[in-house]
């Protein structure tokens, strides 16, 4: 499927650009499928405003992979949930800006926003098994996605759901087309999730921790299928996940979530290599090591915030351990803004350390593995 | 599969053996006096000891029920004053006091019941559905409270309160009455609507609440978030895969449900003057009348065994998972 508008289209730049796109904007190459500006998700409930994702801009280019890492509630899946378009309009209210392909996301009439779902970006779920409907053929699913958006006969469909179960690597696809989620394992399960969500040729895929309800063997598999797939495919991956270990294996670009923001965005390389942000830290060194002496776990102190009621300035201040080497009260007070902090204009972060870099390498990095 | 069923159907069969036996043994034990209802009023020995004889009602208690068992099975013959009388399997018996044969008097009143019920549970699953769909996809909102509330409101008073008032209040509709389906279905359904709609009104107020559940349910799951990401439409993501889905647990109520009514819709038929099963057997329990009362007991067994089994079965169809064995 061609998107001509999608080089025709201008880049939307709406009133409110939040500094970090105004430092990150221009370094992809090319027109980016993604935007995202200055995006904000709130659920008004009985308890208060739930504030899911505040502030939050990234792009994302064709045939790139972008990492967005971040505990639970830190509004990772909000935010790819928008994208979509799956958000209940009832009970959710957006203000920002999402652009795929160059249309805009926010406030797109319901009719228009499902004929584009599944079509232009397509999603994969966490859990296979609970994703794909049991009472469904696995074949009857997936020629149900691509007919949902192709006038075909069943026959033309169901030849493509064949080619696509194939292309994912399913053996002998015509016949497990006809088999029941339950009858495949659960590898090949999502398997059949990629090929349902590949199969109206999407620009964008957003994969939602795709990996974590797999065996670790599996894991591996699955991970390099979608990198081939994006290879074949030349879209883009929007990749959601807590596990850096993920992260280094398929992302060009991370951005960091913590309490519904941004707080750490560039290359993968740099961030992985060189992280600015306390928070990113932290990440690092919960992940346990596999070889070497078997040393304490360095869990992030404290609980995630609740995104009814925020901390003040900074959101992670009270979890920081270097919140007091900031000047004054600033991280209690202020809440930074994401910006570049080094020499390097493609990474922002959302911290107020005058030099991070060297708190990093004097206070981080040898308590790594 | 099919041996599941075999086994399903022999232990089916042996319940309805041992409900049967029990029954007679009930009623034998009780303190009831056949002969001499039969006998009436101005009742002398001999006809009273040959009414008894007639009847089989002086033999040993075994024996009668060994007797019952066997026409059932192949058939019998009775002998009353002179006459002989060949009672073809599967034979029931007579009716002490209607004197005609009980497969007659079932197969007479059996459809009746049945277009009842069934007519009754066309209105009440489609109402009881759509209504429990409406409310869960309206979920919290006035409507769906309104609807759930008066659901709880019609399942709290008895059934019989809910029939009279709904009798009262459906008066405009044709005078009831049951005329077989084949001869003319017009009239059949006409005679039928007024009980067809009050059974179906009880009954949609509960399954509107269990649609509305199991909807809830589903929808909430992960496989509904995945239909939409598809970008379908949300018509298609209620009524195919929310349904399909949420229809499981409805079945089975549904088939139990069926099979209780089908033994016992008799306010439903009283009221309206159906002559119905369940007017059959209160009858026949008012008067002694054990042949037809073992006849209400053996269809109303089978009938329960009949749709527990069904409802197994249908398990299977509606869910690809489920697998007999």
């Amino acid at each position: 499927m061609t998107e001509p508008q999608l080089l025709s289209t201008p880049n939307r730049r709406p009133e409110t650009v939040s500094r970090a796109r105004r430092v990150t904007g221009d370094r992809t190459e090319g027109q980016s499928y993604l935007e995202v500006t200055d995006l904000t998700v709130t659920f008004p409930t009985a308890d208060g405003l739930v504030q899911a994702v505040q502030g939050l801009s990234y792009s994302l280019p064709l045939g790139r992979t972008l990492a967005v890492v971040g505990e639970s509630g830190s509004g990772k899946s909000v935010s790819s949930m928008a994208i979509m378009g799956l958000h209940d309009r009832r009970s959710t209210r957006m203000t920002g800006s999402i652009t795929v392909g160059g249309e805009e996301i926010v406030g797109m009439p319901p009719a228009e926003l499902r004929k584009r779902r599944g079509a232009n970006a397509a999603m994969i779920f966490q859990d296979p098994q609970s994703s794909l409907h049991p009472y469904f053929t696995v074949g009857d699913q997936i020629i149900e996605a691509y007919r949902a958006h192709h006038r075909v006969s069943k026959r033309v469909a169901r030849d493509r759901a064949v080619d696509m179960l194939g292309r994912v690597g399913i053996p002998n696809p015509r016949r497990r087309l006809d088999d029941y989620p339950h009858q495949f394992s659960g590898g090949m399960r999502q398997r059949a999730m990629i090929a349902m969500a590949l199969v109206n040729d999407p620009k964008l895929l957003i994969a939602d921790e795709p990996t974590t309800a797999l065996d670790v063997t599996v894991q591996a598999q699955i991970l390099d299928l979608i990198m081939e797939l994006q290879q074949d495919f030349g879209s883009a991956v929007l990749f959601i996940t807590h596990d850096l270990g993920v992260v280094a294996e398929i992302a060009d670009d991370v951005l960091v979530m913590y309490g519904g923001r941004g707080v750490e965005y560039g290359r993968a390389e740099s961030i992985l290599g060189r992280p600015l942000h306390p928070y990113t830290w932290g990440l690092l060194e919960s992940i346990p090591a596999v070889s070497g002496e078997p040393a304490r776990l360095h869990p992030i102190p404290g609980t995630p915030p609740s995104l009814l009621a925020l901390p003040s300035g900074c959101s992670f201040h009270p979890r920081c351990e270097f919140a007091g080497r900031v000047p004054g009260a600033a991280c209690s007070v202020e809440l930074p803004d994401l910006v570049s902090r080094t020499d390097d204009t493609t990474r922002t972060a959302r911290c107020h350390l005058s030099d991070p870099a060297g708190i990093f390498a004097t206070d981080i990095l040898p308590r790594l593995p | 599969m099919l041996i599941y069923i075999l086994r399903r159907i022999a232990s089916a069969v042996s319940v309805v053996i041992v409900t049967l036996v029990a029954s007679f043994g009930l009623f034998f034990v009780a303190p009831t006096d056949p002969a001499g209802t039969i006998c009436g009023q101005r009742c002398t020995p001999e006809r009273y000891a040959d009414i008894s004889a007639s009847l089989n009602l002086d033999e040993p208690v075994v024996q009668q029920v060994g007797e019952y068992l066997k026409g059932l099975a192949v058939g019998r013959t009775y002998h009353s004053g002179g006459l002989t009388i060949e009672c073809d399997a599967p034979c029931l018996g007579y009716s002490y006091t209607l004197g005609q044969p009980v497969t007659k008097l079932i197969g007479q009143a059996l459809p009746v019941t049945v277009s009842i019920v069934l007519g009754g549970a066309v209105v009440y699953l489609i109402a009881g559905i759509l209504g429990g769909i409406i409310a869960a996809r309206r979920r919290g909102t006035y409507l769906d409270r309104l609807m759930v509330g008066t659901s709880l409101g019609i399942n709290a008073v008895p059934y019989f309160v809910v029939a009279l008032l709904v009798s009262l209040y459906v008066t405009f509709l044709p005078h009831a009455g049951y005329h077989p389906l084949l001869e003319n279905p017009l009239t059949w359904a006409t005679g039928l609507l007024a009980a067809w709609l009050t059974l179906g009104l009880a009954n949609a107020a509960s399954y509107t609440r269990y649609a509305r559940a199991s909807m809830i349910e589903t929808l909430g799951e992960d496989y509904i978030r995945t239909a939409r990401a598809k970008g379908i439409s949300e018509r298609r993501v209620v009524y195919r895969h929310g349904l399909r889905a949420a229809i499981t647990p409805i079945a089975t109520i549904f088939g139990l449900d069926l099979a209780f009514q089908l033994t016992g819709a008799i306010f439903t038929e009283a009221m309206f003057g159906l002559p119905g099963l369940g007017v059959l057997t209160l009858r026949a329990f008012n008067q002694y009348d054990l042949p037809v009362l073992m006849g209400g007991v053996l269809i109303g067994s089978v009938v329960l065994v009949a749709m527990n089994l069904l409802v197994d079965i249908l398990y299977t169809i509606l869910d690809p998972r489920v697998r007999l064995g």
